[in-house]
């Protein structure tokens, strides 16, 4: 129930609204929730409203962790 | 799909598995609970729980809305269908919840009742509009993630003045669940499974942020790691709860840092205040009527609140005997401890609200699960003969 979909941002429309690109799929969305949007920004969207903006450097940097974690650091030792 | 895929990735996951393998402590016993339905889902569609050793077990929470709403709420939208002849919107997950004398509101559909699925509380004032001759009532269910649209839409209705649109609010909070599990007096007479670690909602922690969970760590002495729906998201969680416990820490960690911060959607939060109030108490399946767990529409929208507008009154309704909901929701029983179970009870023909939801222990455990139920039956079998 709770679920959101990562979504970029494809132009900013009147009204609150914006066309956003979910993996080649595009779909008219409120961005009434978050301030400051712009076009290539990633959103998170929920039952067609932008909840909080996707952060593409802390992403790579959760990725990053989970692949250290994955290094047996005692094992290289 | 970006930020999705790359976090399903197996060669990480394998990874995280020996991880959490390598870090756990052969002598003791880890039990992490993950509060929301979409970590469940994840948990059995991805096998997460395969890859973690069998001293680490996850205990599902009751965050899924639709389980936890109550068959009295459903049975007051079937009632605004059938008998006062209203379109009545909701989302689809709510469609299939089992409600009394057999009924659903798709069987209230069936019956003739204008019931109508939306993707968005916007469609359903979009529904209003278009019919200023009938009453629309949308069924607002859903915790703090779902809740600002439901506020946006009635602060719209108001400002346009959509004279037929209300909204039966089923609104319900993250925070008074947990602090249910940890010390209600019911749940301390039905009794609850000792706990090690929460993994914390992601969607609702966009909205309120990390901090409300501060108080869990300090109060109640127990980890909180926020984490994504993705199963590396969860996996990572679970490592970073095996470390706090071995460490003997208890903080709020944040996994999912790539959408939520500590302060959530400030916005979000204003706008859910200006429209909503607190309920004095909710009923809760499975965790039973919870003080300040809820929310209902304020004052200044009253005209838009459909248990005002119809003069409804709530009506508590008792479970089927024979469903182990209540139990499987407070984490005390499993899916397979029912009797109901994958006979009675299943995903097309839901007894029980844990089975009406894909986020449900139940469905989530028919789905992906009972197959290696089978299995394990199976080998014990060839182990005997």
């Amino acid at each position: 129930m709770c679920l959101a979909i990562p979504a970029r941002i494809v132009r900013l429309e009147p009204g609150d609204q914006a066309l956003i690109d979910v993996g080649g799929i595009r779909k008219q969305i409120s961005v009434a929730l978050v301030d400051g949007l712009a076009p290539d920004d990633w959103v998170v969207v929920h039952v067609g409203y932008a909840l909080a903006r996707l952060d593409p450097a802390a992403a790579a940097a959760t990725l990053a962790t989970m692949a250290a974690a994955g290094i047996d650091a005692g094992a290289l030792a | 799909m970006k930020y999705v895929d790359e976090f399903r990735d197996a060669a990480l996951a394998r990874g995280l598995a020996a991880a959490i393998a390598r870090e756990a402590d052969p002598a003791r016993r880890y039990h992490f609970m993950e509060f929301c339905g979409g970590h469940t889902h994840a948990i059995s569609r991805y096998g997460v729980a395969d890859l973690l050793p069998a001293n680490v077990r996850m205990i599902h929470g009751p965050g899924c809305p639709v389980c936890v709403l109550p068959i009295g709420r459903i049975d007051l939208a079937i009632g605004l269908a059938l008998e006062r002849g209203v379109i009545l919107c909701s989302y689809g997950d709510t469609m299939r919840v089992p409600a009394s004398a057999g009924r659903s509101l798709l069987r209230a559909k069936a019956e003739g009742a204008d019931v109508r699925m939306v993707y968005s509380a916007a469609d359903a004032l979009r529904i209003a509009r278009a019919h200023p001759e009938r009453e629309v009532v949308f069924l607002a269910i859903g915790f703090e993630t779902t809740t600002p649209p439901t506020a946006l839409v009635l602060r719209e209705a108001r400002a346009l003045g959509v004279a037929n649109f209300s909204v039966l609010c089923n609104h319900v909070l993250t925070p008074a669940a947990i602090v249910n599990i940890l010390e209600s007096p019911e749940v301390r007479t039905l009794g609850t499974v000792p706990l090690d670690g929460f993994v914390g909602p992601a969607h609702v922690s966009t909205v309120i942020g990390t901090e409300p969970y501060e108080f869990f760590a300090q109060e109640y002495r127990k980890p909180v790691v926020i984490a994504g729906f993705e199963p590396l998201d969860v996996m990572q969680a679970i490592l970073m709860l095996v470390r706090q416990v071995n460490e003997r820490r208890c903080v709020v960690e944040n996994q999912f840092s790539r959408v939520v911060d500590r302060d959530g959607n400030v916005k979000a939060q204003a706008l859910v205040a200006e429209v909503f109030e607190l309920r004095r108490e909710f009923e809760w399946r499975g965790l039973g009527t919870v003080p300040y767990s809820a929310l209902r529409i304020r004052d200044a929208f009253g005209a838009h609140d459909a248990e005002r507008r119809f003069g409804l009154v709530y009506q508590a309704v008792p479970d089927n005997k024979a469903c182990e909901c209540g139990a499987i929701l407070r984490g005390l029983k499993r899916p397979v401890d029912c009797k109901l179970f994958g006979g009675a009870c299943t995903p097309e023909t839901p007894m029980g609200s844990c089975m009406v939801s894909s986020e449900g222990a139940c469905a989530a455990h028919y789905s992906y699960g009972r197959f290696r139920d089978r299995e394990a039956a199976g080998a014990a079998e060839a182990l005997r003969a």
